[in-house]
Formats: structure tokens, C-alpha cells, sequence
């Protein structure tokens, strides 16, 4: 079997009997063992664990037939809590946390047979998007490890680019899964807000964060969103009358016809990679050619998405992760010598400065006197994003735009500059602050590292974007471009 | 120029659900520590709120009972402190639209004067858990059983002008609430606390600055507390000094209150909306059905026995002080139509101080309301008299007889008969030579005297009002 295999790929030799979960496991588990030191990419995974999960996924399959994920490695992002080991969410406040729960989403994968393959980097608590911020070191690009896989899910974009798992989970409160995906080259999908439970997620943003697949190409993403998508009751913000979506079959596209794409003007800007511009500019003529209409657009509102952001996302934050207080659970500092003294030391040594800085911003910008100039400020600003989305989707069916303005970029080259490092998110956050789907698929390359192109889809409209990421996929072969070194074909052209 | 007192209060009321408020632990008292918590009432990483309707209707039921308006779309707020009995870190209540606004409760104070006093709001909130400090070496233990137990935050305007005034409508909105079947309000549990916000001004001046009292659950100590309140600021701005914003805790030991922070050292609570639960919407429909299930009042109970039984306002009160009471009452007087006014007074003076006296109430009473009827309908027909049934009614709370068996067994069938009457009358007479020529000569007090020395011959069975008649007869024949 060839690593680079997608998950399809993976569910037909294991249902013609050509591998078994087992073999499909323990060649990912050699892979993790031979190159992860280089990368970084898991933070925890226990080979033992991973060979029971696989040896019953075959038991099953052998006993009851298999299910829809049945015996497939999945790589899960630090953020997911998991009753298999630690979770930790790349924090030392988390120190020595080990959930006695599943996610939602974990108890879905697990129901489908899926084998979960360790736990992946990540931005400390989602917070970055480099994956530099991680308290358990940085992980790196396996299109070039001097770069970061870009974040925060930059851990699981790393293990599916290079292989050492076929799929993975991760978050995206701003751009998370979108980006890193962008940056490796590989595909990923931020669902509709409400879609996928959020429950046992580990929160950072509430209103924004939602989980997603990380994949090799789009029918692999529809068929993890297939299992993770649907009510539940245990999660308020779960919608339960959410438009049913037929996730395969949304992926057999293989031309545009009839399909109007929106090309917003303020996602082709001055200032961002020109390699980068011409990789999506062509991908779009390529759409064109498959039959579809490209229609120039305008999100006018899309220069606040960053601003409103960055007082939204850490607001909510602020308040989420004041649980973190050494009461219960987590990291505790030696011998406080009073409440205070062990709130503030054991926080002070179990966040990064990066989660400091934004529960300093969140708690700034809910604070007393400040509220309505940042917070309700912020939220108005997110009404006309989303009535921006609104307006284009009454004009367009899906809107196309480059995922990242760069592509990677080199470990540390960002770290001292915190609000350029929050740029690199500006063409994914209105999508968050907006609740809409996005996906991100390769399309090329920029100096040799992998370009993404971002599809934007009306709220429920999955199968919209996945239809035409298929398309796509389909006329051109960015999705089965690997990295060099890592037994991958290295064509980066 | 005299003083006002100015009195607004917030009562924390827990809502008796089966469950916590946004989860599935029980809500039940007295349960070892920590043995009621689950990952989300404990504020573990990931864990999500799910609102229990229950506690919605229940809030919705008591808007509707002060005469509130219900807001059809409400909104949960996150108040944020750090605290280790608090697991978020935050305490998810309603800050900028709560589920119910507006609302009153109609006082009558002790003069009899009726007030209409106003509510601001009720918002529903989670509870926090219980830290303990005492007995405890360098350290502190947490009791989260408590953690996330669903309560309504009853607000009400600066409207009242007295403690006094204050305890009659914490009396009212507890019985309110008890009637309504939303709360146990066990005060001793903590079910019904109250915070006491009190200013004093000059008349016709613009409110004082006030101080809170916070967290008292008795209406002993509430009162205490308000009026060393009132005594305290009174002295100080007498002595020309100023009224700090403050939070003080009344100490029922000591008898005073002792500042716990002030506003230069209150919390900012960075409130801002609850991204975990979507904005609470209720349909006009659902509220109009928890309407129609709305039980009888206590203030429309009052009346109706008032009315309907001629009960006067203070026996009507008494008898409605919890809807068992009244039940009671009314299975009383079903069993005993005759004369609801001598049920009520049968039952308000003689029964309920006889159970006081043996420790018992109407729910363990021994005599049940049918038996009393038996009793009741014995006086109707002149089969006894009062003295005797009370004699009776002793040891009905003794025994299992009824009373018939009683007079019965002890002979006490009232004497009627005017020829053993008058016999009885002759030999007294007889007896008291100087008083008959006394009465005859004006003293007529000495009345009294006669029906005393006949009853007691009679030992009690004689008819009373046979006695006054032939007495008088007699003596004056």
C-alpha cells in the first residue's frame, strides 16, 4: 500500500481485503516513528492504543461488516478531548489532563470505526497560526522544514501532507483548518457554524470555533463531515434543523456547468504574493473552462474581519479559559501562599504569551467602559460581514478566493510581530465571523510551496463547495502533489 | 425634618427542578459533597450548557403570578469573577434582557393600609458551589453539588419605606412562590435568600446613596438587619459624615452588619452574551398555556374565603398561609357546610394550637379534617356544648375514638332538658341565698356567677343557652 493513499483509497483495499485496519496502522505508526522528530507534528501517540483500536475495527468488520469510516486512520488535534491519553490543547495548564469524556465528534468517529491515530500540534489553546505557539515545540512544513504548516491545526495539516496519518481533524475559529491546509498543500473544511457538535471541543472563540476534516482530497473530507455532522442535543448551538446534505454525492462533480462564482475584489489585493495571485487566477480561468461564470463581486465590509475579529475571538476567549484556574484540574503552581498567589502563578506559568495576550485583549475589550467602543462595536461590524455574504450569494452561487495571501513562511520570521501574524488570517476570518462553510484545496504552487484556493459557500451549502472543489480536483492534480523527502513525489510543479 | 427609609430588594430563589440547570445532575439536599457534579457543572475543558425548560416555565409561572410582563425572546449573559467554588470561572445569568420584566405585590401592612409594591425583573441564573473554610487548616474544601442549581433572581423596585414593609413583601412573594409549587423557598436550606439594598433620606430629598446587605435567609435577620441599617446610616449623616457604596454582611450573632467590600473595590463582572446558548425564545402560545395552568393565589384565595365563607380578613389569612392549610379548610367545610365560620374557628384557634403545642402540623395532624366535622356537627345539634368539645378535641388528639365514642364513653351529651335544668337551678339558688336577693336587687353581673355554679353542677353538660334562658326566668320570677 502507498502511503499517500487517500481515505477512499484506504476503505477499498481494506473492503477487498487486500490490508487490514492492522496493516493500514501499523504502516502509519512506522511512518510517525521514522519522521516525526523532524517534524513534530504529533504530540502524543501511544502505537499500543492505536493497534487495539485497529485490531477491533477488523474484529468488527469481520463480525458485523464495516462502517462508514471503518478501520481509517484519523490524526485528532490537541483540542479534541479524547478518553485515549492526554489532551492537553498544547498548553501547560493542561499539564497532566486526561479527559474522562469523548468529543461529540470523538464518540461519532468512534461509532463509524474509524482508528484514532494520536494527537496532533497545535497553536497553544487554537491561538496562532503557525503552530510556533505550541507548548510542545514547534511543528514544521514537510514542503519545507525551515517553514511553519502554518495554524493553528498546523500539526494535523503537517501529518496529512506528509503522510504519517491519511486524514486528520482540526478546528477553525479564524482560519484553522483553511490555512494550514493552504500552507501544506492539502484539503480542508470548515462546516457551516452549527453543523458539527462542539461539545468536548475544547473552546476558544465559542461563536466561531467549529471542527472539520483534513484530508488529501474533497471525497475524503465529505466523508468524515458525513460522520462529525448532525444535532446534538448536548450542544445548544448544534442547529437541528439543519438542510440534510447528501456529503458523496456532492463530490461526483466533474464540471462547473451553469455554476456562478463570485471573485470578490477585496481578497485580490496589492500586497499579497504575486506567485500566490497567479495561482488562483488561473485556477479560476480553469473553472472557467469547466463551465463556469465568474462574476466580480465586492464584500466591502471584509477590511474589518481582522479588527472585529481580534476583539471577538478574545472576548470569548477570555471568559472560556478562566476555568483554567488550578482549582480542579490542570497545571497548579508549588506552594501558593494564598488564593490569589496560586491563581496568578499557576496562570502565569501555564499560559504562553500568546493566550496572555489575548485574555489580556478579551478582557480588556469586555471590560467595564470599554465594552460598547470594542465589543458591541465588533459585533455590529460582524452584522454587515455576514450581510455582505448575504448580498454576494444572492448574485453568486460560491464564492473563490485565495486562502492564504502568502504561503508559508519561515519558523520564528513572524513571532516577535503579533499583529502580522494575525494578517495571515485575512481571508479566512469572515468566513467565521459570517458562520458560513469554506474549504480550502491546492492549487498550485508560490516559490514551491503549496497554494490554496478558498471556496466560500451560503450557510448549509456544503455540497455547494465540495461540488465545486471536486470539479476542480477532478480537471487538474494538486491534490496528488507530495512532499519530497518524506517518500513523497516531490513535484512541486 | 424627618427621616425615609428606602428599601429595594433582590431575593436569589431556588428553582425546584429535578435537575441542574444546564445539565442532567440532581438538584436533591444534603447529599455527600461532590457526589451531584458532573463534567459540566464542574466547568470541564470542552463541556457545553444545555438550558432546562423546566426552570424556563417555572420563571415564566411566577412572572405571571406578580402580573409581569414575559419577554418572549430573552438572552443568557456571562458574568465573570474568579472564584474556586465558581468552576467557569463565570456565572451564566440573564444581564441585559431577562426573561421577565415588570410585575407587583400587593402588601397590606399591620394597620391594615394596602400597598402595590413594584418588581423589576426575574432573571434565571445558575448557582455556584459551596466553599468551606471552618474547622479547615490552611485550607479550603469546595462542595460543588450546589454548582449549577437553577434559581430566579426576583428584583424588585426601591419602592418599600420600612422593614416592616420590606418582610410583607418577602412574605407575600414567598408565599407566592410556595403556592406556585416553583420553589421549595426552605430559607433554612437556603432555597429563598435575600439581599436588602437600604438608603435613608430626608422626606422629599432624592434618593441616598445606599449599601447592600447581602445574602440573608431569614426574615428575622432581614428585619434586624434593615433597621440597624437605617439606625447606622441615620447616625452618620447626622454626625455629618457620608454613606459609603458598600456590600455589608449582617452578622445575626452579633447583631450588626460589617462592611465586605466597597465600590471602589467592587468586581468589574465583564458581562457579555452567552455564545454557548442561542437567545432563549418562548412562544406567546407556551406562555398562555402555562396561563391556563396557573393555580388559585393566595391574595384570590384570600378573597374567595372572605366571600364565600364570611370569614373575616385575619381568620381568611391564617387559614391560606400554605395551599395545604387551605385544603384542609375546604375539606372542612365540605364535611361540615353548615357553618364555615365555625370551621374556621375550630380549626384556626383550636386545632392548630393544640398541633403547635404537640409539635405537629395539619400534614401529621392526628385529628383529620373529617373527624373534626364529626365533632363540629355534634355542637350544631345541641349534642354538646363548646366547653365539652374541647374536652372532647384533647382527647381526640390522643386517641383514635371518634367523638361520638367519646361522649359516649364519658357521658358528656349536653343536658337540654328545661325539668333537670330548672332542678339544677332550684338547688343553686337554694345554695346562694345572699346573691339570688343581690341579683335581684341590680347586681346583674352576678348573671354570670349563676350560669358558673349551674354549669359546674351539670359538670359542663348543661346546655348553655339553656341555662341563660331558665336563669333568667327564674331569678326573676
Amino acid at each position: 500500500m502507498m502511503p499517500y493513499s487517500s481515505l477512499s483509497d484506504i476503505q477499498s483495499r481494506l473492503n477487498s481485503g487486500k490490508s487490514t485496519a492492522v496493516e493500514v496502522a501499523q504502516l502509519y505508526l512506522d511512518r510517525i516513528a521514522a519522521y516525526n522528530d523532524e517534524l513534530n507534528a504529533f504530540v502524543h501517540i501511544d502505537a499500543a492504543d492505536v493497534l487495539a483500536q485497529a485490531q477491533a475495527s477488523d474484529a468488527h468488520r469481520a463480525e458485523h461488516g464495516a462502517r462508514a469510516l471503518e478501520g481509517l486512520p484519523i490524526a485528532i488535534k490537541d483540542i479534541f478531548c479524547t478518553s485515549n491519553g492526554p489532551t492537553r490543547c498544547c498548553s501547560n495548564i493542561l499539564d497532566d489532563f486526561h479527559a474522562p469524556y469523548d468529543a461529540h465528534v470523538i464518540s461519532q468517529l468512534k461509532a463509524a470505526g474509524a482508528v484514532l491515530v494520536g494527537k496532533t500540534n497545535m497553536d497553544e489553546f487554537a491561538m496562532g497560526s503557525s503552530t510556533e505557539t505550541s507548548a510542545f515545540g514547534v511543528c514544521r512544513n514537510p514542503w519545507d522544514t525551515d517553514r511553519i504548516p502554518g495554524g493553528s491545526s498546523g500539526g494535523s495539516a503537517a501529518a496529512v501532507a506528509a503522510a504519517l496519518t491519511p486524514a486528520a481533524l482540526g478546528t477553525d475559529t479564524g482560519g484553522s483548518i483553511r490555512q494550514p491546509a493552504a500552507l501544506t498543500g492539502i484539503t480542508g473544511l470548515k462546516p457551516t457554524y452549527g453543523r458539527v457538535s462542539r461539545r468536548g471541543i475544547i473552546a476558544f472563540a465559542s461563536s466561531l470555533d467549529q471542527a472539520g476534516p483534513m484530508t488529501r482530497n474533497v471525497k475524503d473530507a465529505a466523508m468524515i463531515t458525513a460522520v462529525i455532522a448532525g444535532h446534538d442535543a448536548g450542544d445548544a448551538t448544534s442547529v437541528s434543523d439543519a438542510p440534510a446534505i447528501d456529503w458523496l454525492a456532492a463530490c461526483d462533480a466533474q464540471d462547473m456547468k451553469g455554476l456562478k462564482i463570485g471573485k470578490p475584489s477585496e481578497y485580490f489585493v496589492d500586497g499579497m504574493d504575486a506567485e500566490v495571485r497567479e495561482s488562483v487566477e488561473a485556477a479560476l480561468k480553469q473553472c472557467q473552462d469547466l463551465g463556469a461564470e465568474i462574476i466580480d463581486i465586492s464584500l466591502p465590509h471584509t477590511k474589518y474581519a481582522v479588527a472585529a475579529y481580534y476583539v471577538i475571538a478574545p472576548s470569548e476567549a477570555s471568559a472560556n479559559l478562566s476555568r483554567y484556574d488550578s482549582v480542579r484540574f490542570g497545571h497548579r503552581c508549588d506552594d501558593p501562599e494564598d488564593l490569589l498567589d496560586m491563581y496568578t502563578r499557576s496562570r502565569d506559568e501555564g499560559f504562553g504569551a500568546e493566550v496572555k495576550r489575548r485574555i489580556l485583549t478579551g478582557a480588556f475589550t469586555l471590560s467595564s467602559g470599554y465594552y460598547d467602543a470594542y465589543y458591541l462595536k465588533a459585533q455590529k461590524v460582524r452584522t454587515l460581514i455576514q450581510q455582505d455574504f448575504i448580498q454576494a450569494f444572492e448574485q453568486v452561487d460560491v464564492i473563490a478566493t485565495p486562502t492564504s495571501p502568502i504561503p508559508a513562511f519561515k519558523l520564528g520570521e513572524k513571532t516577535d510581530d503579533p499583529l502580522t501574524m494575525y494578517l495571515s488570517d485575512i481571508f479566512t476570518i469572515a468566513v467565521n465571523l459570517a458562520g458560513l462553510p469554506g474549504l480550502s484545496q491546492p492549487c498550485g504552487f508560490a516559490n514551491n510551496l503549496p497554494v490554496g484556493l478558498q471556496w466560500i459557500g451560503p450557510a448549509w451549502r456544503e455540497d455547494t463547495i465540495l461540488s465545486a472543489a471536486a470539479a476542480y480536483e477532478h480537471a487538474t492534480d494538486w491534490s496528488t502533489k507530495t512532499p519530497a523527502g518524506f517518500n513523497g513525489n516531490g513535484d512541486a510543479s | 425634618m424627618s427621616w425615609e427609609t428606602v428599601i429595594g430588594l433582590e431575593v436569589h430563589c431556588q428553582i425546584n427542578t429535578d435537575t441542574k440547570a444546564f445539565c442532567g445532575c440532581s438538584t436533591a439536599f444534603g447529599s455527600e459533597p461532590n457526589t451531584q457534579t458532573c463534567p459540566v457543572c464542574l466547568g470541564m475543558p470542552g463541556q457545553l450548557p444545555v438550558l432546562n425548560t423546566l426552570a424556563v416555565d417555572k420563571s415564566i409561572l411566577t412572572g405571571l403570578a406578580i402580573n409581569a410582563d414575559i419577554n418572549l425572546e430573552s438572552k443568557f449573559d456571562r458574568k465573570n469573577y474568579f472564584y474556586p467554588d465558581l468552576p467557569k470561572g463565570y456565572q451564566i445569568t440573564q444581564f441585559t434582557v431577562p426573561i421577565v420584566e415588570g410585575g407587583h405585590i400587593d402588601i397590606v401592612s399591620k394597620e391594615g393600609v394596602k400597598k402595590r409594591l413594584g418588581v423589576t425583573r426575574i432573571h434565571m441564573e445558575e448557582d455556584a458551589g459551596k466553599s468551606m473554610h471552618e474547622g479547615l487548616d490552611a485550607v479550603s474544601h469546595i462542595d460543588l453539588n450546589r454548582s449549577g442549581i437553577p434559581l430566579m433572581e426576583i428584583v424588585s423596585e426601591p419602592d418599600m419605606r420600612s422593614a416592616d414593609e420590606a418582610i410583607a413583601y418577602l412574605k407575600q412573594l414567598h408565599q407566592i412562590i410556595r403556592f406556585l409549587g416553583v420553589s421549595g423557598a426552605d430559607m433554612e436550606k437556603g432555597q429563598f435568600r435575600c439581599d436588602a439594598n437600604v438608603s435613608v433620606r430626608r422626606t422629599g430629598e432624592p434618593f441616598g446613596t445606599r449599601t447592600e446587605m447581602k445574602n440573608m435567609n431569614s426574615f428575622r435577620f432581614i428585619k434586624q438587619a434593615i433597621e440597624f441599617e437605617v439606625v447606622r446610616q441615620i447616625e452618620i449623616i447626622e454626625d455629618g459624615g457620608k454613606i459609603v457604596q458598600e456590600s455589608r454582611l449582617w452578622d445575626s450573632v452579633k447583631n450588626e452588619s460589617r462592611s465586605m467590600r466597597s465600590k471602589e473595590e467592587a468586581h468589574d463582572y465583564r458581562y457579555f452574551p452567552e455564545p454557548d446558548l442561542p437567545p432563549l425564545r418562548v412562544s406567546q402560545a407556551h406562555v398562555d398555556a402555562i396561563k391556563d395552568s396557573m393555580p388559585e393565589l393566595p391574595g384570590q384565595l384570600r378573597q374567595r374565603f372572605e366571600t364565600d365563607f364570611n370569614l373575616s380578613a385575619y381568620d381568611a389569612d391564617v387559614l391560606t398561609q400554605t395551599r395545604a392549610t387551605a385544603e384542609w379548610y375546604e375539606t372542612l367545610v365540605a364535611a361540615h357546610p353548615a357553618d364555615p365560620k365555625r370551621c374556621a374557628n375550630w380549626m384556626a384557634n383550636e386545632l392548630l394550637g393544640r398541633l403547635k403545642e404537640a409539635g405537629k402540623n395539619l400534614a401529621s395532624s392526628p385529628v383529620s379534617a373529617l373527624r373534626l366535622a364529626a365533632l363540629l356537627d355534634r355542637i350544631a345539634d345541641n349534642t354538646i356544648n363548646g366547653k365539652s368539645a374541647k374536652d372532647i378535641l384533647d382527647d381526640m388528639m390522643v386517641s383514635d375514638d371518634s367523638a361520638d365514642a367519646i361522649i359516649e364513653s364519658k357521658g358528656l351529651k349536653q343536658v337540654s332538658d328545661s325539668g333537670a335544668i330548672d332542678a339544677i337551678i332550684q338547688a343553686v339558688m337554694a345554695a346562694n341565698p345572699n346573691q339570688v336577693e343581690g341579683y335581684r336587687g341590680g347586681k346583674d353581673k352576678l348573671m354570670g356567677f349563676f350560669v358558673g355554679q349551674v354549669m359546674k353542677a351539670s359538670r359542663g353538660k348543661a346546655n348553655p343557652a339553656m341555662v341563660n334562658q331558665r336563669l333568667k326566668a327564674l331569678l326573676n320570677g
